[in-house]
């Protein structure tokens, strides 16, 4: 009898957080931020993988998407060389230690909706000689590397930045193999490494690179000391590798992009977890120099986190807000301007790839999104661009992260739950009532020594 | 309790039994000190500490929870002194859990809930030891 009544209240307590009514309005300027919440366990929803089999993403009418290759080990972001080629950046990093008993529970938990496969800790090149959309090539450019995430090329060097160091490669045009080793330009922070991505964007002119570092914690909860040099942006020369914080308070800036024009440093960045399903929007931002953005002591401008302690109303109150709110909890893992190549409905503005949320019952991202500029800003709701990677059936098949964009006219999606590669292009004949998703056609296995195709 | 009243030898409590329900007492004690001196200080280490405490002080209590159901069973007390440790240690343990899920929250989001658990916890575990080990006394004489 005890027993019956201490297991209801129990349940009652630990659901107390899961029935949302209605999701508040989380895209653009000014979310609506309902009050933190949190119940005994945090409202979740864990990605439950399946192979695609026959099943494609969803494009929109006048788009085609095909799957151009896979197999990957942990594909993450991708890089369009000016010949055409396609860099893929593969691999896991992080594997902090367990630390508390929740560790290991949630580590468990969380494992199950992501990729099983093994970290390739390399770079594979992929090449359409013919340009008929058939990515015949793929060699392996560089391998060894340590969880390597962001890819740029500027001025003949191609920057890889590596889980614990930014490296750097000459690169000729047409080269399907690095010719050495990279040359370490800096060490980048990575003990302990909880979010360990980091991405990477070059300025124009090839003076400097961005680093986004991502935070040791959620928030705060392995101490402060392991949060220095953390969830921020670092400038970094070059020529000397010499470092500093460019922009602060970024919580986990995983992706960077140079707004075409005007070189503006703009970034996707996650927000924390466990204050509930519709808190903290993850957002689109152009990068201050010198901003503070929050983290840990605030969100959205100067909404106050309690979690981390001691507070610091100083820095509270040069909190900046972020520019564009994206959704809570859809994990924008990539950023990347879009051309008018595209078409015109996506001839101006960014594509974001959103990973999808654990942190809600009732998923968010698992999608790639785009957000419309005008006058060089965002403006107007996120537009679905592919989408169908979680099913009606519940399944998910496929978390998109790293997009690119080839000014030929095509979009990058790397899919890095089914190690794939997938292509969108507009279609050249006029955009009638229902285009036709093409059968996809990936580079079968035997082309691809060491590959294994998940369908 | 017993089927034939005067005559019945009572049982002993088994040093097992001693060691789960007096064990569990230093180690809800700790997650309650280590949760003050988190509460004051705003060292991480602290909570982390607390929540291993409680890791212990939960299977010791687990243990023991059964071991007191199992002995209910048998001896087919309806009242007395074998059911109250039963109730407390059971009172213990859903107390217990919950401030283990609490400790699985993010930094600063364990308080003020954390150290007010916890001293229900500890509180409770004292009074089971004592209800637990007072069986044999009572039993004994």
């Amino acid at each position: 009898m005890n027993r019956g009544v201490a297991v209801a209240a129990l349940a009652a307590l630990a659901t107390g957080c899961g029935h949302q009514q209605r999701d508040p309005v989380q895209y653009g300027p000014d979310p609506q931020l309902p009050e933190p919440e949190r119940g005994l366990v945090p409202s979740m929803k864990i990605a439950d993988p399946t192979p695609w089999g026959n099943a494609r993403p969803t494009v929109p009418p006048g788009y085609t998407i095909t799957a151009i290759a896979t197999g990957f080990g942990i594909a993450r972001q991708t890089l369009v060389l000016p010949n055409g080629d396609i860099l893929v950046a593969e691999g896991r990093g992080g594997g902090e230690p367990a630390l508390r008993p929740k560790d290991f529970i949630a580590g468990f938990i969380k494992a199950k909706g992501t990729s099983q496969a093994k970290s390739g800790n390399r770079l594979s090149l992929l090449r359409d000689a013919d340009g008929d959309g058939v990515y015949e090539g793929r060699t392996i450019f560089a391998d060894k590397l340590n969880a390597p995430y962001g890819l740029a090329l500027v001025g003949g060097q191609l920057y890889v930045a590596n889980q614990d160091a930014l490296v750097r490669f000459a690169y000729a045009p047409g080269q399907t193999r690095a010719s050495g080793a990279p040359v370490t330009i800096t060490e980048l922070p990575a003990k302990i490494n909880h979010h360990w991505t980091k991405s990477l964007a070059a300025s124009p002119d090839g003076r400097f690179l961005y680093v986004g570092i991502g935070s040791n914690s959620n928030i705060t909860e392995r101490g402060m000391p392991a949060e220095i040099d953390r969830a921020m942006v670092w400038q970094v020369d070059a020529a000397t590798g010499a470092h500093r914080p460019f922009a602060t308070g970024l919580r986990n800036p995983t992706a960077l992009a140079i707004q075409p024009g005007t070189g503006q440093l703009w970034a996707v960045v996650n927000e924390r977890d466990e204050i509930g399903p519709n808190l903290v929007p993850d957002y689109l931002t152009s990068v201050r120099e010198g901003a503070f953005y929050g983290w840990p002591f605030s969100y959205w401008g100067q909404h106050v986190d309690t979690r981390a302690q001691p507070q610091d109303p100083r820095k509270v109150a040069s909190a900046i807000r972020p520019d564009y709110a994206l959704g809570s909890h859809v994990a924008a893992l990539g950023v990347a301007f879009s051309t008018p190549a595209m078409g015109p409905r996506f001839a101006e503005g960014v594509f974001v790839g959103e990973h999808g949320s654990w942190n809600r019952q009732r998923p968010s991202g698992y999608k790639v999104v785009f957000v419309a500029f005008r006058g060089g800003r965002p403006a107007g709701p996120p537009v679905d661009v592919v989408t169908g990677f979680q099913g009606a059936d519940g399944k998910t098949r496929g978390r998109p992260v790293g997009v690119t964009v080839d000014p030929r006219g095509a979009l990058i999606v790397a899919d890095d739950l089914s190690n794939t590669i997938w292509r969108v292009v507009p279609t050249r004949r006029t955009p009638a009532a229902e285009a036709p998703t093409r059968p996809a056609a990936p580079t079968g296995e035997e082309t691809h020594p060491g590959s294994r195709t998940p369908y | 309790m017993a089927v034939t009243a005067a005559a019945s030898r009572p049982t002993a409590i088994h040093p097992l039994y001693a060691f789960l329900v007096a064990g569990a007492v230093p180690l809800f004690l700790g997650g309650l000190l280590s949760d003050l001196a988190y509460g004051s200080s705003a060292e991480i280490q602290w909570s982390n500490f607390a929540a291993w405490l409680l890791v212990g002080a939960m299977v010791f209590t687990g243990c023991a929870l059964v071991w007191a159901f199992i002995a209910l069973l048998r001896t087919g007390a309806r009242r007395g002194r074998p059911l109250l440790s039963f109730v407390l240690l059971l009172a213990l343990f859903a107390v217990g859990l919950i401030d283990s899920f609490v400790h699985a929250r993010d930094a600063w989001a364990i308080m003020p809930a954390a150290p007010i658990l916890s001293a229900i916890a500890t509180a409770l575990a004292a009074l089971a030891a004592v209800a637990g080990l007072a069986t044999l006394r009572a039993d004994a004489r």
